[in-house]
C-alpha cells in the first residue's frame, strides 16, 4: 500500500530524517513512535505531500507519490492533524462536507447524492451527526476532533495519517476512537497509519510500530519486538520498566519517576515500624511497598503501606469475611485499599519476629503461629474440613529490590521452612496421624521496597534464599512453642 | 441532490439573497432621487427603461432625464461596483488569511493602489495602447506588488505566516506607501489639487468613462473569485489542511491575492482610497448568514454595492450643497465596527 525508500527530507537545508524505508500493508494499524523531535511529524508531513522530499521514493499503491496531483491525493490520503484552527464558525455539517471537495467534478462541483449520503454515513459512524447544524467552536475539543475525523472519512480515504489523535481526548474517547480505527482497519480495509506518544496506547492497537531515532529507524516490527525495555530507555533517555497488560497480551511500559528514588533512599523496614497489640499486629511502613499475600485483604500483588494481621476467636464466622475485615480495618483508622489485612486464631502478642541482616539487604521475619489444625497436605483429600482462620502466618519484608521471579521463590523458601519446622517438631495431622505439612489456614506475605540491592533470586542457595529459611525456620519454630507454652498454661490453669 | 438543494436555500438563504437585493435596488432608486433636484421614484424607472429598451418618454421632464442617466446614474452605478469590489475582495482575503480584520486597506493594498494612481498623476504617466487604462493599470500592478511584498516580509519575519503579521506588515507598509505619496504631493506642483481630490475618495462626476474602466476588471476579478469559493471554505481551516482535502493550495492562494488585488486597484483608481467597506460589510455578512463563501462572496457583492450607493448619498446629502468625500462616510462608521469586531474577537479568545 505505502513503501518508503531510503527517504532524505527535511525543513529547507536541514535534513531531519535520514534513510527512511519501511512498509505498510493494507488494512494495517501502523504507528509511527519516537521521543520530541525524532521526526515524526516531518514523515507524516511527507507522506501527506505537504513537505517535498530530496533522496528516496514513496511509493503510494504502487506508484509515485510525486506523480499525484493534490486532489488525486486526497482521494487517497486523508490526514488528521494534531491543531485544527477555525476562524469562522462552520457549521458541523458544512465542516463534514469539505471533505468531499476531491471527489466533486465539474465547474460548477455539484453536490450529488452520493455526497450527501457519505457525509450523513461517516456523521454518524463518528456519532456527530446529532449536533450537524451546530457552529463548531461551540463544541469541546473531543466534539470538534471527531468533526475532523469525519472531514477525513468523507473524503473516502484508503489511508488514514493521524498525528496524536488522542491528543485532546479523555480516556474514554481515546479508547472509542482507537476502537473505530481498529474495527476500520479490519472491516473495511483502512490503513491507518498513526503518531502516537503513548507507547502504551501503540502498544495495544498497532499491528506493527516503527520507532524513530533522531530521524533514523531504530526499529520497526511487532509492538512486543519495538516496545523493548532497552530499546525504549535509549531512545527515550528515560528509565521505566516494561510489564504485561492484566488482560491483552500486549507490552506496557511505565515510567519510574526520579522523586520515587530520592524519597525511598533511606527508607528501611525494621522492627521499629512494628505494633504487637493483643488485638492485632500492625506494620506501618513509611511508603509503599511492593507486596504479594495472601491476605483476607489487599491480597494478590500490589503495592500497601499498612499490613494488619489481627486475632480473631477461633470460632470466627462470617459470610463475608473480606468486608468485615475491611469494616475492622476502618474502624482502627486503617484505610482497607492500602491495608493487606489478615486474620489468625493465634493470640497476636505470641508472635515472633526478628530482623535479620545480610550484605546490603536485610529481611524482617514476623510469625504468629499455632498449629490447632495442622494438616498432612498429602494427605488432605481425604478429609472434609471447613475453612478456619489462618494459624501460621507468615511474613517477610525485605528492605531490597526483588524481582518476580524472586517473589514467587520467597513463596516456596518460606514454605518449605515451615514444612522443615513441622518436621522437626514432629507435628502430627490429628485425623492422619501423619506428620502435618502446615494447617489448613496458613497465609504468606512477602513485601519488598524496591530499591536498595537488587536481589533477583530467593531459592534455597541465594543469598535472599538462605536469609528466608534461617528466619522462617528460626520464628515459626519459636512461635509454635510459644503457643504451645500457652496451651500448657491453660491446662494448668 | 433536490433535498440538499431544498435544505440550504429554502431556509435563510433565499431570504439573505432577496433581502440583499432588495437593499440594493432601494438604495439605487434613493440615491438616483434624492439630491437638489429630487426625481420621482416612476420617472427614473420609466428613464431607465427607456435608455435600455428603447421606450418613449414623452410625459418625463427632459432635465429629469439628463440628471438621471448623466450625472445620478453613472454615480450610483460607479459607487456600486466600487462598492461590491471591495466588499468581495475583503470577504476573500478574510477567508484567505483566515482573519475578520484582513482587508484590503489594513492589508497596505490600497495604499499600494493608491501609490500606482498618485505616481500616474504625478508623473503624467500614460502608457501607449492601453491609454486611458494606464491609471487603473498601474494601480493594479502596484496593488498587486504590495500584497507580495507583505507576504514575503510576513513570511521573513515569521516562518508560519500568522494573521497578526500579516496585518501588522501590511499596517506598516501602509504607512510607509502613504509618507511617499505625501513625499510626492509635496514635491508637486500644479497637479496638487488633482492628486489630493483624487486622494479623499470620490465617486463625483466621474461619468460613464470611468464605469467603462471599472467593469472589466470589475469582471474578471469577481469571477476570478467566485469560482474559488469551495477553496476558500477549505483554506479557512489552514493552508495544511485544505491541502490535505486536495485543494491546490499555492496556486488557488496566488488567484485569489490577483483577484483581490485587481478588484482593489480598480475600485481605488476609480474613487480613490475608500476604507472599511471590505472589512465591515463581509463581516456583517458572516455574522448574519454564516461563513459559507459561496454564499458569502455573491452576498458580500449584493451589499457591499447598496452599502457604498447610501454611504455616497449621505455624503452628498448630509450637509448639501457641500459634499463631503465618501471615505470620510465609510470610515466613520468602518472604524467603530472594526473596534467593536477586535474587542469580541479578543473577548472570545479569553472566553476559550
Amino acid at each position: 500500500m505505502l513503501e518508503i525508500e531510503q527517504l532524505y527530507g527535511g525543513y529547507n537545508d536541514a535534513a531531519v530524517l535520514t534513510n527512511v524505508s519501511f512498509q505498510v500493508r493494507k488494512g494495517e494499524l501502523f504507528g509511527i513512535l519516537g521521543p520530541n523531535g525524532s521526526g515524526k511529524t516531518t514523515l507524516l508531513k511527507i507522506i501527506s505531500g505537504i513537505l517535498p522530499y530530496k533522496r528516496g521514493n514513496i511509493l503510494l499503491k504502487g506508484q509515485l507519490l510525486k506523480k499525484y496531483s493534490t486532489k488525486q491525493l486526497a482521494k487517497v490520503i486523508a490526514v488528521l492533524s494534531q491543531h485544527s484552527s477555525e476562524a469562522f464558525s462552520y457549521s458541523v455539517r458544512e465542516t463534514v462536507s469539505l471533505g468531499r471537495y476531491a471527489h466533486q467534478s465539474g465547474f460548477f462541483n455539484e453536490w450529488s447524492k452520493e455526497d450527501e449520503d457519505i457525509v450523513q454515513d461517516v456523521m454518524s459512524w463518528t456519532g456527530i451527526d446529532s449536533f450537524q447544524d451546530q457552529p463548531i467552536h461551540l463544541l469541546s475539543g473531543g466534539e470538534r476532533q471527531r468533526v475532523f475525523l469525519a472531514q477525513a472519512l468523507a473524503q473516502e480515504p484508503e489511508i488514514l495519517l493521524l498525528d496524536e489523535p488522542t491528543n485532546h481526548l479523555d480516556l474514554s474517547y481515546q479508547k472509542e476512537l482507537l476502537d473505530l480505527l481498529k474495527k476500520w482497519t479490519g472491516e473495511k480495509g483502512l490503513t491507518v497509519v498513526s503518531i502516537f506518544h503513548d507507547l502504551n496506547l501503540a502498544g495495544l492497537y498497532c499491528d506493527r510500530l516503527l520507532l524513530l531515532e533522531k530521524g533514523e529507524v531504530n526499529r520497526c516490527d511487532t509492538p512486543n519486538e519495538v516496545l523493548k525495555q532497552e530499546t525504549i530507555e535509549h531512545v527515550y533517555h528515560t528509565e521505566i520498566r516494561k510489564h504485561s497488560h492484566p488482560i491483552v497480551p500486549a507490552p506496557q511500559m511505565v515510567l519510574l519517576p526520579k522523586s520515587y528514588y530520592q524519597n525511598r533512599k533511606d527508607m528501611k523496614i525494621t522492627t521499629e515500624n512494628l505494633t504487637v497489640g493483643q488485638e492485632f499486629i500492625s506494620l506501618l511502613a513509611p511508603m509503599s511497598l511492593r507486596t504479594m499475600s495472601s491476605g483476607v485483604t489487599g491480597s494478590g500483588m500490589g503495592w500497601y503501606h499498612t499490613f494488619v494481621n489481627r486475632h480473631v476467636d477461633k470460632d470466627y464466622n462470617c459470610s463475608n469475611p473480606r468486608e468485615e475485615m475491611s469494616e475492622f480495618l476502618k474502624a482502627n483508622g486503617f484505610e482497607p485499599s492500602e491495608t493487606v489485612g489478615m486474620m489468625t486464631a493465634v493470640y497476636t502478642e505470641d508472635a515472633v519476629y526478628r530482623l535479620y541482616e545480610d550484605d546490603g539487604f536485610s529481611l524482617l521475619v514476623i510469625v504468629t503461629a499455632g498449629v490447632g489444625n495442622a494438616v498432612d497436605v498429602s494427605k488432605s483429600h481425604e478429609q472434609c474440613g471447613t475453612l478456619t482462620p489462618g494459624t501460621i502466618n507468615t511474613w517477610l519484608l525485605v528492605n531490597g529490590e526483588l524481582t518476580d521471579e524472586a517473589f514467587i521463590q520467597s513463596v516456596v523458601t518460606a514454605t518449605e521452612a515451615k514444612v522443615k519446622v513441622m518436621h522437626d517438631m514432629d507435628i502430627k495431622d490429628v485425623n492422619t496421624g501423619t506428620v502435618a505439612t502446615g494447617t489448613s489456614t496458613d497465609s504468606i506475605l512477602i513485601a519488598a521496597t524496591q530499591k536498595g540491592k537488587l536481589l533477583e533470586y530467593a531459592g534455597s542457595i541465594a543469598p535472599l534464599g538462605k536469609l528466608i529459611g534461617k528466619g522462617v525456620y528460626e520464628c515459626t519454630k519459636e512461635a509454635i512453642m510459644k503457643s504451645k507454652e500457652r496451651k500448657e498454661r491453660a491446662y494448668a490453669d | 441532490m433536490q433535498k440538499r438543494f431544498t435544505q440550504t436555500f429554502s431556509n435563510n438563504k433565499i431570504v439573505a439573497y432577496l433581502l440583499a437585493v432588495v437593499l440594493l435596488i432601494t438604495a439605487m432608486l434613493l440615491a438616483i432621487s434624492i439630491g437638489t433636484v429630487s426625481v420621482p421614484i416612476f420617472d427614473i424607472v420609466q428613464i431607465i427603461g427607456a435608455g435600455i429598451f428603447g421606450f418613449s418618454m414623452e410625459q418625463v421632464d427632459p432635465m429629469y432625464s439628463n440628471i438621471v442617466l448623466n450625472i445620478r446614474l453613472p454615480r450610483v452605478i460607479l459607487s456600486g461596483l466600487v462598492g461590491a469590489s471591495l466588499a468581495i475582495a475583503g470577504a476573500a482575503f478574510q477567508g484567505l488569511l483566515r482573519n475578520p480584520l484582513a482587508d484590503p486597506y489594513t492589508l497596505g493594498v490600497s495604499s499600494g493602489a493608491s501609490v500606482g494612481a498618485v505616481l500616474t498623476l504625478f508623473l503624467n504617466l500614460s502608457i501607449p495602447i492601453i491609454g486611458p487604462f494606464t491609471l487603473p493599470f498601474l494601480s493594479i500592478i502596484c496593488s498587486f506588488m504590495t500584497i507580495l511584498i507583505v507576504l514575503l516580509f510576513a513570511q521573513k519575519i515569521d516562518r508560519s505566516m500568522k494573521v497578526e503579521t500579516i496585518i501588522l506588515t501590511g499596517v506598516i507598509f501602509s504607512s510607509f506607501l502613504s509618507s511617499f505619496i505625501s513625499l510626492m504631493i509635496a514635491l508637486t506642483g500644479e497637479e496638487l489639487r488633482q492628486i489630493i481630490g483624487w486622494l479623499l475618495g470620490s465617486v463625483s462626476m466621474r461619468g460613464w468613462d470611468y464605469i467603462k474602466i471599472m467593469i472589466p476588471f470589475f469582471m474578471i476579478g469577481s469571477l476570478l473569485l467566485l469560482v474559488s469559493t469551495k477553496e476558500l471554505n477549505a483554506m479557512s481551516f489552514g493552508e495544511e489542511r485544505a491541502q490535505h482535502l486536495g485543494v491546490n493550495v499555492q496556486r488557488r492562494k496566488l488567484l485569489v491575492l490577483t483577484a483581490g488585488s485587481i478588484l482593489t486597484g480598480a475600485a481605488v483608481a476609480v474613487s480613490g482610497a475608500i476604507g472599511f467597506v471590505g472589512l465591515v460589510i463581509p463581516h456583517l455578512t458572516r455574522l448574519l448568514w454564516g461563513p459559507d463563501h459561496r454564499h458569502l462572496l455573491p452576498l458580500s457583492i449584493l451589499t457591499g454595492s447598496g452599502f457604498l450607493i447610501l454611504a455616497d448619498l449621505t455624503a452628498r446629502t448630509i450637509i448639501s450643497p457641500t459634499e463631503l468625500p465618501i471615505g470620510v462616510i465609510t470610515s466613520l462608521i468602518g472604524a467603530p465596527v472594526f473596534a467593536i469586531i477586535l474587542m469580541r474577537s479578543k473577548r472570545k479568545e479569553r472566553g476559550r
